[in-house]
């Protein structure tokens, strides 16, 4: 059963497309990576399946989710770590789904946070400031926050960047623990080693999809040359999609 | 002769009595939605919005004379349609909310020095500029502690997603659609107590009493809520102290209140716990780990 269903969807913004004419899907329990160059549209992808930003086209079936089903791991630079939040409050969040706006914390859910905080080893970071961590601890508080929220889907934006190898390893089991839960897990990346060795299914991005499957058949150097080539296309001046107009004369 | 000095104004004078309760409402609210604008990086736009309620209690105050109740309706209506009018717009087209607040509110401005040259009446809005929290009457005085309860009620439920969209926006837009409501209603609340401050301190100062309260509480926590009950007290104090200052040396109330505040903010400058300059300049030995 398809966990997400990308029905020609585009992406992009101000009209300009990032994601151009996407189609295929995403198996429930699935792990898969999605890779290509800085610009091939990665990130606006998983913005899409998370609903933050609205297709231009084309349509994003999440197989009967709701958005409290998805846990949506951001780039680190999207978060405002000056401001004074301690990680025990800030991996709180994670629980929006059961507390909502009013709903307390009792003494189970701060176990659940304590729980979730200890998993990704930062006992004792507890009180501690986010702005006061480095870049591996803000993404180990990052990934207690989404073993908190107990997805079934789960996205996560370029999760190992610019962080030490101990601290991969210990936060891609995670990940591999999460699949074998059987959720859902979707990543952005751009470690080809590390997809090839972990992530079972791959989508080569660049702007549209180049290829799409197995990650032994798709992450060959042909199809990841082609990735490479990829223009960054931003034209101002640029007319109307033609495969639209193509499309609508069809129908 | 202390006790003269610092507790008889209050004993003695009941308008003392009444702009002390005044600065304790103004600051029991104001101060909290200061700490949310600084570390929103939206100090600027609190100003911003004190211009824009402006034309609207000249309006208010043309239409009804001095009518505390027309001002503030009037830079009440002035001051939503702005926030709200940016926050919708900076929303939907990705345009900064500073850049559209500053269109809308230079929009209001001009709006409002058109309908006082057309009405041609030589109106003196000093009081509007610069307030007189010592001529309050009790109906004033109720409107500001009306104003202020709703200010902390509002705040309290929307706290949580305040809180989750200033430091985590993306997380709180995958998780919930209050993010948005949040902010409109922060933005309202930002006009309440703008324009509750306008009675007391006028619409140039009434911002001070809510920004320099939370830069000072800035230099002295790293928790939020340590920051907004240091604010509230720092705005209290300033608010107390100024008025005694206002008493003893018959400087205008508003500016002493907001002068007295600005020692507390250099003082917290120089030596607060937190990034202060001697802090700096002086950390002390280092420590294990």
């Amino acid at each position: 059963m398809a966990q997400v269903a990308f029905r020609n969807v585009t992406l992009g913004y101000d009209r300009h497309p990032a994601v151009h004419h996407l189609s295929g899907e995403i198996a429930s329990g699935a792990l898969v990576a999605v890779i290509g160059p800085n610009g091939a549209g990665k990130s606006t992808l998983l913005r899409g399946i998370v609903g933050i930003l609205r297709p231009l086209d084309g349509s994003i079936h999440l197989g009967g989710l709701d958005a409290r089903d998805i846990a949506y791991l951001p780039q680190s630079a999207d978060i405002d770590r000056s401001f004074p939040i301690s990680v025990f409050d800030f991996v709180s969040t994670g629980l929006w789904r059961g507390t909502g706006l009013f709903g307390g914390i009792g003494k189970a859910a701060r176990e659940k946070i304590l729980r979730a905080i200890a998993s990704v080893g930062l006992n004792g970071f507890e009180n501690r400031p986010i702005g006061t961590l480095s870049g591996g601890q803000m993404q180990r508080v990052l990934f207690a926050r989404v073993l908190l929220q107990d997805a079934r889907l789960i996205v996560l934006d370029e999760p190992f960047n610019a962080i030490d190898s101990k601290t991969i390893a210990d936060l891609l089991a995670l990940v591999k623990h999460w699949h074998h839960e059987g959720r859902t897990v979707l990543a952005a990346l751009h470690d080809m080693e590390m997809v090839r060795s972990h992530f079972s299914e791959t989508l080569v991005l660049a702007r549209g999809p180049v290829a799409w499957g197995p990650t032994a058949e798709v992450l060959t150097p042909e199809n990841l040359m082609v990735a490479m080539r990829m223009c960054e296309a931003f034209d101002d001046s640029a007319t109307a999609c033609a495969a639209d107009d193509a499309r609508s004369r069809a129908a | 002769m202390i006790y003269d000095a610092l507790i008889g104004p209050f004993t003695e004078f009941e308008f003392m009595r009444r702009a002390l309760a005044a600065v304790i409402a103004l600051s029991l609210a104001g101060a909290p939605i200061g700490v949310f604008l600084m570390l929103r990086r939206m100090s600027l736009v609190g100003d911003a919005m004190a211009h824009a309620i402006l034309p609207g209690a000249a309006v208010g105050f043309l239409l009804s004379g001095l009518n505390l109740f027309a001002m503030t309706a009037g830079g009440l209506i002035a001051g939503f349609a702005v926030a709200i009018l940016a926050g919708v717009v900076a929303r939907s087209t990705g345009l900064k909310e500073d850049a559209s607040l500053a269109t809308f509110y230079l929009a209001s401005l001009a709006l409002g020095v058109t309908i006082v040259s057309i009405k041609g009446t030589n109106i003196d809005l000093l009081h509007v500029l610069f307030g007189n929290i010592l001529a309050m009457d009790d109906q004033t005085l109720l409107v500001v502690a009306f104003n202020a309860t709703v200010t902390l009620l509002v705040l309290a439920v929307i706290y949580r997603p305040l809180v989750i969209e200033s430091v985590d926006p993306l997380f709180l837009r995958t998780v919930s659609r209050a993010g948005g409501a949040a902010h409109l209603a922060f933005l309202a609340l930002v006009v309440v107590n703008l324009v509750n401050g306008f009675q007391a301190l006028g619409t140039l100062l009434a911002v001070g009493l809510m920004i320099l309260p939370a830069g000072i509480a800035r230099f002295w926590s790293r928790d939020l809520t340590v920051m907004i009950c240091i604010a509230v007290v720092a705005a209290a104090i300033s608010g107390y102290a100024g008025l005694v200052l206002s008493f003893q040396t018959r400087v205008p109330s508003g500016p002493a209140i907001i002068l007295v505040a600005t020692v507390f903010y250099i003082v917290s400058v120089l030596f607060g716990r937190v990034g202060g300059i001697v802090r700096q300049l002086f950390p002390g030995r280092h420590l294990e780990a």
